[in-house]
C-alpha cells in the first residue's frame, strides 16, 4: 500500500518540487511573481472567497430548508444536490453555457466575463456545505432551542446563540473543501471564461496554457503555489474536524 | 413567512444554478431533431472516446477500490506512527487542481521528465498514450472508497473481527467472512463515486493525453473539442449521454445511502 502511495501521488509531487528546485528558487519566485501568473492567482484566489461565502450562506440555508422544511418535492431536491459530484466538469460548464451564454432564452449573456467564472464555481461546489450541515442539523437536540424560545428568545437569537455554534465547524469544512475545489477547478471554468490572459484566466487554465506552449517552468511555478495552497486547506480541515470532535475525545 | 422565504431561496438557488441550465442542455441537444444528434454521436471518433473513457474507468476503479479499502483498514485498525500522513495524502486528490496532477506526470513521464530518457529508450509511451490517462484517473479518483470506508469501520469497532481471530480464523478469513461484509455498502457507495470521477475527469488527462482526435481523446475531452469546432448539436449530444450516466449514478447513490451503516 505504501509502495502504490509513493509511485501514485508521491514520486509526481517530488517530481513537481524538484522540478521547480532546479530552476533555482530566485527564478522560481521571479516566474510567480511574474504580472500574468499574479494576476490569474488573484482572480482564482479572490473567486474562490467569493464562491465560499455565498456558499456558507446559501448551503447553511439549503441544509436547514431539508432538515426543518417540508414541502412537496423536497426529496427530490435533496437527491439532485448531489448531481454536481456526479456530473462531468466539462458538462457543468457546458450547460451553464446553454442558459447563460451567447444565445440564452432569458437574455442574460455572461460568457467570456469573471460573473461566468464565479457561476460555474458555484455550480461545482454547490453540494459541500449543505453536506457538512445537514448531518449535523439532523442530529442536533432541539430541546435547547424550545427552551430559548419559552424563555422569550427572539428567533435570531436562537439561531446565533444555539444553533450556529453547533454547525459552525460543518460550515467551515464545507467552505474549506469549496474553497481548494474552486482554487483547482478547470473543467467547468475552460468553456464559460473565455481564458483571457489577465482577465478571465484562472491559475489551473494559466498552468494548463503554459504546458502547451511548452513554458514547463511558468507553470510549474503556478502548480507548486496550488499545491501549497491544497496543503494548507488540507491541514485546516483537519484542524477544524480535530476541534469539532472535541468533546467526543474529552468524554 | 420565514420558513417560505428561506424555501424560496434555496429553491431559486437550484433552480438558477443546477436544474435550469441542465434542463437547458437537454432541450438544445435535441433542439434540431434526432438526425444531427445521431450522426455526431456515432461519429467513430467520438465513439473511440467513449469506448477510451470506459476503457479507462475499467482500469482506475478496481485498482482504487482494493487500494481504497486496504488503505482505511490501515489507517483505522493499525494505529501506526504516519497514519495519519496517509490520511492527508490520501485526502490531497479532493483538495489538488486536477492541471497540477497532470503536469506532475508531466514532468515525471515527459520527454525532458525523470523517466523520460529510460521510457524513450526502451520505446514504451506514457505521456499522450493511455497508460498517463489511465494513472492521472487513478490519482484523481484516490480518495472515494477510502472516505466512505474509514467511517463505516470506525463505528463498526473491531470486537466482531477480535472475536474471529480468538475462535482460530486467519486475517485473510476473518477479512471476508467478517470485515467485508459488515463495510460492503460503503465500498459500493465509494466504488459508485469513483465510477463518476473516473468518466467525468478533464483536467489531468486533458494535460497528460495531448489531446490527439480518435487516439487520446476521451469523452469529456470531445465535448470540449466538438464545441470548439463550433459543433455544437455534437457537444450538447455527449454532454446528455453523460449527463444521463450522473443522473444513474445519483440514483444509485439514493439508494445506496440510507443503508450505510445499517
Amino acid at each position: 500500500m505504501t509502495t502504490f502511495l509513493s509511485v501514485v501521488v508521491l514520486l509526481p509531487i517530488a517530481a513537481l518540487v524538484f522540478s521547480s528546485g532546479d530552476q533555482g528558487w530566485h527564478q522560481f519566485w521571479s516566474v510567480a511573481t511574474g504580472p500574468e501568473a499574479v494576476a490569474s492567482l488573484k482572480l482564482t484566489l479572490g473567486a474562490a472567497v467569493a464562491v465560499s461565502l455565498i456558499n456558507a450562506v446559501v448551503g447553511t440555508i439549503t441544509a436547514w430548508v431539508l432538515v426543518r422544511d417540508d414541502f412537496a418535492g423536497k426529496s427530490l431536491m435533496n437527491a439532485v444536490i448531489d448531481l454536481p459530484f456526479a456530473l462531468p466538469t466539462i458538462v457543468g460548464g457546458l450547460t451553464l453555457l446553454t442558459l447563460y451564454g451567447p444565445r440564452s432564452p432569458i437574455g442574460i449573456d455572461i460568457a467570456f466575463t469573471r460573473t461566468a467564472i464565479l457561476l460555474a464555481l458555484l455550480f461545482e461546489t454547490l453540494p459541500f456545505v449543505v453536506r457538512t450541515v445537514q448531518p449535523v442539523l439532523l442530529e442536533l437536540d432541539r430541546e435547547a432551542e424550545e427552551a430559548a424560545r419559552s424563555l422569550g428568545a427572539p428567533e435570531s437569537r436562537v439561531f446565533r446563540s444555539i444553533v450556529l455554534p453547533n454547525i459552525l465547524p460543518g460550515i467551515l469544512s464545507g467552505v474549506a473543501l469549496g474553497f481548494a475545489r474552486a482554487v483547482g477547478e478547470i473543467g467547468a471554468i475552460v468553456l464559460i471564461s473565455g481564458n483571457v490572459p489577465f482577465k478571465t484566466e484562472v491559475s489551473a487554465v494559466f498552468v494548463f496554457n503554459h504546458i502547451q506552449s511548452g513554458d514547463q517552468n511558468g507553470a510549474s511555478a503556478v502548480a507548486l503555489v496550488m499545491l501549497a495552497i491544497a496543503f494548507v486547506l488540507l491541514l485546516a480541515i483537519g484542524g477544524v474536524r480535530f476541534l469539532a470532535t472535541r468533546h467526543e475525545r474529552d468524554a | 413567512m420565514r420558513r417560505l422565504g428561506l424555501r424560496g431561496i434555496a429553491v431559486f438557488y437550484l433552480l438558477a444554478v443546477l436544474l435550469g441550465p441542465l434542463t437547458m442542455v437537454f432541450y438544445r441537444a435535441f433542439e434540431r431533431g434526432l438526425t444531427p444528434l445521431w450522426s455526431s454521436l456515432s461519429d467513430p471518433n467520438t465513439v473511440h472516446a467513449f469506448v477510451l473513457t470506459l476503457k479507462i474507468t475499467a482500469i482506475a476503479v478496481p485498482i482504487n477500490a482494493v487500494f481504497g479499502v486496504v488503505c482505511a483498514l490501515a489507517i483505522v485498525r493499525r494505529r501506526f506512527p504516519g497514519a495519519g500522513i496517509v490520511n492527508a495524502i490520501v485526502d490531497l486528490p479532493l483538495a489538488l487542481s486536477p492541471v497540477v496532477v497532470g503536469l506532475m506526470l508531466f514532468l515525471l513521464y515527459g520527454r525532458t521528465g525523470w523517466f523520460g530518457s529510460w521510457l524513450e529508450a526502451h520505446g514504451i509511451q506514457v505521456l499522450f498514450a493511455t497508460p498517463s490517462m489511465v494513472i492521472a484517473t487513478i490519482f484523481v479518483s484516490l480518495p472515494f472508497v477510502a472516505r466512505e470506508v474509514v467511517p463505516t469501520l470506525r463505528e463498526l469497532g473491531d470486537e466482531q473481527e477480535q472475536a474471529a481471530h480468538t475462535l482460530g480464523a486467519s486475517s485473510w478469513q476473518t477479512f471476508w467472512r467478517v470485515t467485508l461484509p459488515s463495510i460492503r455498502w460503503a465500498v459500493i457507495y465509494g466504488v459508485v463515486l469513483t465510477t463518476a470521477r473516473c468518466l467525468g475527469e478533464y483536467g489531468a488527462v486533458a494535460v497528460v493525453s495531448g489531446h490527439i482526435e480518435g487516439k487520446t481523446e476521451t469523452a469529456t475531452l470531445r465535448v470540449q473539442d466538438y464545441y470548439e469546432n463550433f459543433n455544437l448539436t455534437g457537444a450538447y449530444g455527449i454532454a446528455i449521454v453523460l449527463a444521463a450516466i450522473s443522473v444513474v449514478v445519483l440514483v444509485a447513490m439514493t439508494l445506496l445511502k440510507p443503508k450505510e451503516g445499517v
